[in-house]
């Protein structure tokens, strides 16, 4: 297994949103005096350049107990972690890790989660690390830490340290006659301490709170309202931003103009191609910077759109840098039939609920920004980049945040609230309407697949062609049994920004293969689900699929001809998948409606089953989107649906009886299980509405009015 | 656009806020009287995220002007919770891990309650039927109709 984590080559090639100059034309006007005032920043380019930019990839993790755990005076177990909640439930699940190695109830856990100045260097909550890494790297230290403790209890009573017990967070003397709390004896010092690399961390089948359905932590703030997002965070004298956006996405700043809107009490900053303003007024704001008459120019480069999108990733492409494997042309000449086709799949908006926020403060030199973003120290680097602030005087804090799959990886929303504090010297807020959110930061990666294959009369392929224009090379690789394979990713140009998207390119790759290996079934006449045993080997994908098909009862073929039965299976990120589908077309009008999915999951030892039920369930309904209907439509550099008017997500009626087969498997690591689940739907319902007599669709999302086209 | 002083009821509490009649309730709730638990998701009343109830009937806070709830009974998700005791519906979401990263929670709790409130049974088909204006994008959704359920059920045995 691959355990190195995954690039995130978009975030990185991607050029700086903004290139602040800090010059001395740089102005700060207050509209109501109509008065433009110098502000001098050369101070802060003057100031030493310290850690900016967007490396730090690879940082050794501190190896002191205390940076990830620490005691405090009421015995409250403090623990420290730069990843971040978003929905996944990890501050849940990494409690249960800590609780369960310190032997202290979960109430008693508190997570500090994704502060820059408090929690150890993290690269980004991404690529299910959480589970694989994070919890691993606490179990240690809480083991650790409750190896240290006990040797101080037992230090504090003279005894030996194999006398002294912890239990449900005390300690407890041999004979059971003293007993002290966690606090009598860490006293709110900081633990220091080497975590040694053979520390003993509890089996699997020993764990007694992770394994079970521990109920999210803090429920309880999130029925009541009291759960601070960052949008809903204010600062004492905290002025609401906004900012002036060109019209279209291939435009650029040419003129500051005027607001038409009446603009007592906002001050308007301008820096390179950035403009904003503040008010005190967060409706006025917004308002103001819509009416501002603020020129732009038009980029004179042809823009693709929708229609000419396919070819414009071909025509730009890049040789691939796979190495093949065999020879597929000895495979195609060995096979007795070849298919070739081509997929291709939308760009889709990730659509988080809680828009891009960022609140920034500027006090004595120091800046720092609440905002939800999935890589707080990497958004760090981003802000001193921008802004010419050494990092070490930046800190960004991220509360538990109102989603991102991956969409929340970058700093716009923090930068631009940073230069608004920084010119008005007052905290600001910025959040993104629902119009910039879909239009300004940036989507999951179109794409078009081409499959070449040649399989024998029995069902073995003996070839597989495979390339891959944008969308990525996430779930690429074969988990089948193929001699001669020849995969490619093509790097090419994205006419739309785009990034990283829950699963990745995974759900690109997975459709294509899975929808191809339904068509090779066909054509050699064999079940879709013994024609893929026949070339799978790995043990673990043929228990998923097996698992899936008789949950699903796949033998049992629908006595209603409009419906129809369709089948996925793969692997990603350590997890594995098979995904059963049943749906049902309308002769007369192609309308397409889910009936039933069954989708088996394997991701090692399961820490939380009812939060990985929830994941997976979660993930196969926002596969529905992606599957059957969501698609940016976009021309002339504007996006043509950006609102949820026009953006269909999937709605509580979209949304079969899902049923899940979670497959335990306890001799092996916890793999993570937010992004994989995601990748069997598509293909799983495409080749479903093939089977109930529908069209065969190559192509995502493949009803886009609730019909198939 | 004409200030005023509008007097608002917001969880039985008697407030007076000065603001342009055309500003929208979720503004002022959020921005005025610091009620954040009503979220902003889209402003166009599509996702249902700053739903509450306006004398018992749900209501898409974004696009009404406070000026339209001058006098009337307004009911946020912090109006709930009564002597620290969860609401039947908030302790249903609980219990059936009905979010995940919960900021359409609130919204989809106001809209449970005022589906409940109209109708203390309502079949599936009712549920998804009055829930489908709003946006769990975490999808959630099979756990908000079992909260539903579980919620309904409770009303019925208490009885």
């Amino acid at each position: 297994m691959n355990d190195l984590p995954e690039v995130e080559r978009y975030e990185l090639a991607e050029d700086p949103l903004y290139h602040f100059t800090f010059d001395r034309r740089q102005f700060l006007k207050a509209f109501s005096a109509g008065i433009a005032l110098l502000v001098p920043m050369s101070h802060l380019l003057a100031q030493e350049q310290g850690e900016s930019g967007r490396g730090g990839f690879s940082r050794e993790l501190p190896q002191e107990i205390g940076a990830w755990i620490h005691i405090d005076e009421h015995g409250s177990v403090v623990v420290y972690t730069g990843k971040v909640e978003f929905g996944q439930n990890i501050r849940t699940s990494l409690a249960q890790a800590v609780a369960e190695e310190l032997h202290v109830p979960i109430a008693t856990v508190r997570l500090v989660m994704g502060d820059t100045d408090l929690t150890p260097f993290d690269m980004g909550t991404f690529g299910s690390r959480t589970t694989p890494t994070m919890a691993p790297q606490l179990r240690k230290a809480a083991a650790a830490a409750r190896e240290m403790l006990i040797a101080l209890a037992a230090q504090q009573w003279q005894v030996a340290p194999d006398t002294v017990r912890l239990v449900d967070a005390r300690f407890v003397s041999h004979d059971q006659t003293k007993s002290m709390t966690l606090a009598d004896v860490a006293k709110g010092r900081k633990l220091i301490k080497t975590i040694s690399p053979d520390v003993k961390t509890t089996p699997v089948e020993q764990w007694t709170i992770a394994g079970t359905s521990v109920p999210k932590v803090d429920a309880r703030d999130f029925v009541t309202g009291r759960h601070k997002y960052t949008s809903d965070m204010r600062r004492d004298g905290m002025l609401y931003g906004a900012v002036v956006r060109p019209p279209k996405l291939n435009m650029t700043f040419e003129s500051e103009g005027s607001a038409t809107a009446d603009v007592k009490n906002v001050q308007l900053v301008r820096d390179g191609n950035f403009l904003g303003l503040a008010s005190l007024d967060q409706p006025f704001a917004t308002r103001v910077a819509k009416s501002m008459t603020t020129r732009w120019k038009t980029s004179p480069d042809p823009q693709p759109d929708n229609a000419t999108l396919f070819d414009y990733f071909r025509k730009n492409a890049r040789d691939g840098r796979g190495r093949p494997v065999g020879s597929v042309a000895e495979g195609f000449s060995a096979a007795d039939k070849t298919l070739e086709q081509t997929y291709t799949v939308a760009y889709i908006a990730h659509a988080p609920l809680e828009p891009r926020a960022a609140i920034a403060e500027y006090v004595d030199n120091k800046l720092t920004v609440w905002t939800g973003t999935q890589r707080p120290f990497g958004v760090r680097g981003e802000l001193a980049e921008a802004l010419h602030i050494p990092a070490n005087r930046i800190r960004v804090i991220v509360p538990d945040t109102g989603s991102g799959y991956g969409g929340k990886h970058s700093g716009e929303c923090a930068i631009e609230a940073a230069r608004l504090a920084i010119a008005t010297k007052k905290p600001v807020k910025v959040v993104w309407t629902r119009e910039e959110e879909f239009t300004w930061a940036y989507f999951r990666p179109a794409g078009v697949i081409d499959v070449k294959t040649g399989v024998k009369n029995d069902g073995k392929i003996t070839a597989w062609e495979f390339h891959n224009y944008n969308s990525g090379s996430s779930g690429i690789q074969l988990k089948y049994d193929i001699a001669n394979q020849n995969i490619q990713f093509h790097d090419t140009k994205s006419p739309l920004r785009q990034g990283s998207y829950r699963g990745l390119a995974a759900t690109a790759n997975h459709f294509a293969r899975e929808v191809h290996m339904d068509e090779l079934a066909a054509l050699v006449k064999l079940d879709p689900i013994e024609f893929r045993l026949k070339n799978i080997k790995d043990e673990r994908l043929r228990a998923v699929l097996q698992a899936a098909a008789t949950r699903f009862n796949w033998q049992r073929k629908p006595s209603d001809e409009r419906r129809g039965y369709g089948v996925a299976c793969g692997f990603e990120k350590g997890g594995y998948i098979a995904t059963c589908a049943e749906v049902s077309v309308e002769r007369r009008t192609g309308k397409v409606k889910l009936e039933r999915i069954v989708e088996a999951f394997e991701c090692g030892a399961i820490v939380n089953p009812v939060h990985l039920e929830n994941q997976i369930e979660g993930a196969v309904v926002q596969a529905i989107g992606g599957a059957l209907f969501e698609s940016i439509q976009f021309a002339n550099g504007s996006i043509l649906n950006p609102r949820f008017k026009s953006y269909r997500v999937p709605r509580f009626s979209d949304v079969p009886p899902i049923e899940i087969v979670l497959v335990n498997q306890k001799d092996l690591p916890s793999a993570g299980a937010g992004e994989t689940p995601i990748v069997g739907l598509a293909p799983a319902v495409s080749n479903a509405i093939f089977a109930a007599g529908g069209k065969r669709l190559r192509s995502l999302p493949l009803a886009p009015n609730g019909h198939q086209t | 656009m004409a200030k005023i002083r509008a007097a608002l009821t917001v969880n039985g509490k008697k407030l007076n806020v000065d603001v342009d009649s055309q500003t929208s309730l979720l503004s002022v709730l959020r921005n005025d009287l610091d009620l954040t638990g009503t979220k902003y998701g889209c402003g166009e009343a599509q996702c249902g995220a700053c739903t509450v109830l306006v004398d018992g009937q749900q209501t898409r806070s974004c696009v009404t002007p406070v000026g339209k709830v001058v006098n009337k009974q307004i009911t946020t998700i912090e109006g709930l919770e009564k002597d620290g005791k969860l609401h039947p519906v908030q302790e249903a979401f609980v219990k059936a891990d009905a979010m995940q990263c919960g900021y359409c929670t609130p919204g989809m709790i106001m809209a449970s309650v005022a589906l409940l409130n109209k109708n203390e049974q309502p079949t599936r088909e009712q549920i998804v039927r009055h829930m489908d204006g709003n946006i769990c994008r975490c999808g959630v959704y099979l756990r908000i109709i079992a909260a539903i359920q579980t919620a309904a059920e409770e009303r019925r045995n208490a009885i």
